[in-house]
């Protein structure tokens, strides 16, 4: 035990000497949190439209004021030819124009029936295909309010709620996935990273051939780690609760104990890409490539599995990221515990005993 | 010199599939003898070595290493013996006193044995000004003398060198051979693989290995004779040429 004490402090002076790792241990965290919850959101504000209104009447103008007194859009240009509507969009800054066409009021009341045409720039889809949505219902809100009097044969009235994220705040998606990242690159890069080292160095063959056990020597190695990302874990958390005001809706004692699930899981496959790459180079490439790409595209994070194709869909399952941020939106936004968890609980439990057994088999194989 | 086999080693054979690597040598090693373990690149001698500090297991044949068996005590052999390889092998960012709190600690030395351990080496190396540096810091020599001194804390029965003083220069390799003769004279038993012909003549025996085979074993001075060669470098020269 003493030796293995040891062996930890030992640990804890390679960390806090490479101020490199420190950074990316303790840096990145709140680096990737602050970014992706304040930068990088999918809702529109403030959306440069130009308008190009060849009737200029009182039912486009008050359509016009509608749409530029919502928050979302601010008409920058009006228009007053065809041509200028290709070189506005080249030069970048207008997202979309509307296009009223002639005569729209008259048109809109004698043949109960006038255009707009919504022209958006597509270069980005996703903004192209929310400015659209929301010029349409802005349009069709107005409908409805100007024939308050007339009486439809009849009406089918949408009411929509959104539960557990009633504002749509896309910082709600991305804490989870952010944590899941974090955890991963932490626990599995890292450790991966400091076994190799020791085998670069030259340092392992020692280890091997004193009498501290080979076993000690690898869990002497992770145990800095779960620590260091426990901590992490937290950090997260509170920068989600106090800054982003993400709600906890179920109990903390199970977040806290999912994630040092999770956490096993990410180092033994540290520990078992460590076993299979001789420098630490390539110790960082296969946990780059191998466990962070995944883990940014097919864990459901950013894109949704359900619309993945079917076989990306079947790969989506043996990532353990997947279940992990099921289990944290779960816990934090639905406020669900484990008898709705369980399942997910337990593959993670699986996949977690799978790696250490095949790490620890891998690595008797190189003793030999 | 009590002429007890710390090293006893018989048919030892280790194959990698079809290939043998090591093809059944024999020999002895007494107590607080130098034993040079010569060998071409790839005649097999790490393979050796590794066998015999129980971190390879032998494919057939016998070899007791400080009164154990490789194949039944490999983790008691780790106790009794030292090892320093031909990489350098201490910690650099970590400094000269937490290596030797640190091997200390990984070979079971108490807290008071460790200071003990420290306070003699230091005074011996005259590391007293740089005890707190990084190791990192060190010129290559002193990393090496380090090392030695660090892999002899738990007092080994026998040392095992291999290529130790690979890279450095030779007022240093001077210094460090001097450090193996008073090691092998406090009772220790020293066996050391090396590429300079020139170390070799230090040795009390050494052994050639050329393709997996001991092909000569003897005195560097018999050998010279046997070989009808001036030097260890012509007997090593006429042996590899076969």
């Amino acid at each position: 035990m003493k030796r293995f004490i040891g062996f930890i402090k030992k640990e804890f002076y390679h960390i806090f000497r490479d101020t490199r790792s420190l950074f990316i241990l303790f840096g990145m965290p709140i680096a990737q949190v602050m970014l992706f919850g304040f930068a990088i959101t999918n809702e529109i504000n403030n959306v440069n439209i130009a308008v190009f209104d060849k009737s200029k009447d009182a039912t486009t103008q008050e359509i016009i004021n509608k749409i530029t007194t919502s928050t979302y859009f601010s008409n920058k240009q009006f228009l007053t030819n065809e041509a200028e509507i290709e070189s506005v969009f080249k030069k970048g800054k207008i997202k979309a124009i509307l296009v009223f066409e002639k005569d729209f009021s008259t048109k809109l009341i004698k043949e109960n029936n006038a255009t707009v045409q919504i022209i958006t720039d597509a270069t980005d889809p996703n903004t192209a295909n929310t400015v659209n949505n929301y010029v349409s219902s802005i349009l069709q809100k107005y409908q409805q309010e100007t024939n308050k009097n007339i009486k439809p044969p009849f009406q089918i009235v949408p009411e929509s709620r959104m539960v557990y994220n009633a504002e749509l705040k896309s910082v709600f998606m991305f804490v989870p996935g952010v944590m899941t990242i974090i955890l991963m690159l932490v626990s599995a890069m890292m450790t991966s990273i400091s076994i190799t080292r020791e085998k670069e160095l030259g340092t392992m063959e020692i280890l091997l051939v004193s009498p501290i056990q080979p076993f000690q020597v690898i869990i002497g190695k992770v145990v800095p780690y779960i620590f260091l990302s426990v901590i992490n874990a937290i950090v997260i958390v509170l920068l989600s609760i106090f800054i982003f005001k993400m709600p906890v809706q179920g109990s903390l004692f199970l977040l806290g104990v999912e994630s040092v699930l999770f956490i096993i899981n990410a180092l033994s496959l540290g520990i078992l890409i460590s076993t299979i790459s001789k420098t630490q180079q390539t110790a960082m490439m296969v946990s780059l490539m191998g466990l962070m790409l995944p883990v940014i595209l097919l864990s459901g994070f950013i894109f949704p599995i359900s619309s993945m194709p079917v076989a990306l869909q079947v790969i989506s399952n043996v990532i353990p990221a997947k279940w992990f941020i099921i289990i944290i939106k779960g816990i934090m936004l639905k406020g669900v515990g484990l008898t709705i968890l369980w399942k997910e609980t337990l593959i993670l439990v699986g996949m977690t005993v799978f790696f250490i057994v095949l790490s620890i088999k891998k690595y008797k194989i190189r003793l030999e | 010199m009590k002429s007890k086999n710390v090293i006893q080693v018989e048919d030892l054979t280790k194959k990698f599939g079809d290939f043998t690597a090591v093809d059944s040598i024999s020999f002895k090693v007494n107590q607080g003898e130098i034993f040079g373990f010569l060998g071409a690149n790839g005649a097999g001698k790490t393979t050796a070595m590794k066998m015999l500090i129980g971190i390879s297991k032998p494919s057939s044949g016998i070899a007791n290493v400080a009164g154990f068996d490789v194949y039944t005590n490999p983790e008691d052999i780790k106790k009794n013996i030292g090892y320093m390889s031909q990489k350098f092998a201490l910690y650099d960012d970590l400094t000269v006193k937490e290596n030797i709190t640190f091997f200390g600690g990984i070979y079971g030395l108490s807290r008071k044995q460790i200071k003990e351990k420290r306070k003699q080496l230091v005074d011996e190396l005259g590391l007293q000004k740089i005890v707190n540096e990084l190791v990192g810091s060190l010129p290559l020599g002193w990393k090496q003398k380090l090392a030695f001194s660090v892999a002899l804390l738990h007092e080994p029965k026998v040392i095992f060198l291999d290529e130790p003083t690979g890279g450095v220069d030779p007022i240093t390799r001077r210094q460090f051979w001097e450090m193996i003769y008073k090691t092998a004279n406090n009772g220790t038993t020293v066996f050391v693989t090396t590429h300079y012909m020139d170390e070799a003549e230090y040795c009390d025996r050494v052994s050639i290995m050329v393709d997996g085979k001991i092909e000569a074993l003897d005195t560097p001075k018999k050998l010279k004779q046997q070989f009808n060669a001036e030097n260890m470098n012509d007997v090593f020269l006429k042996l590899a040429r076969g």
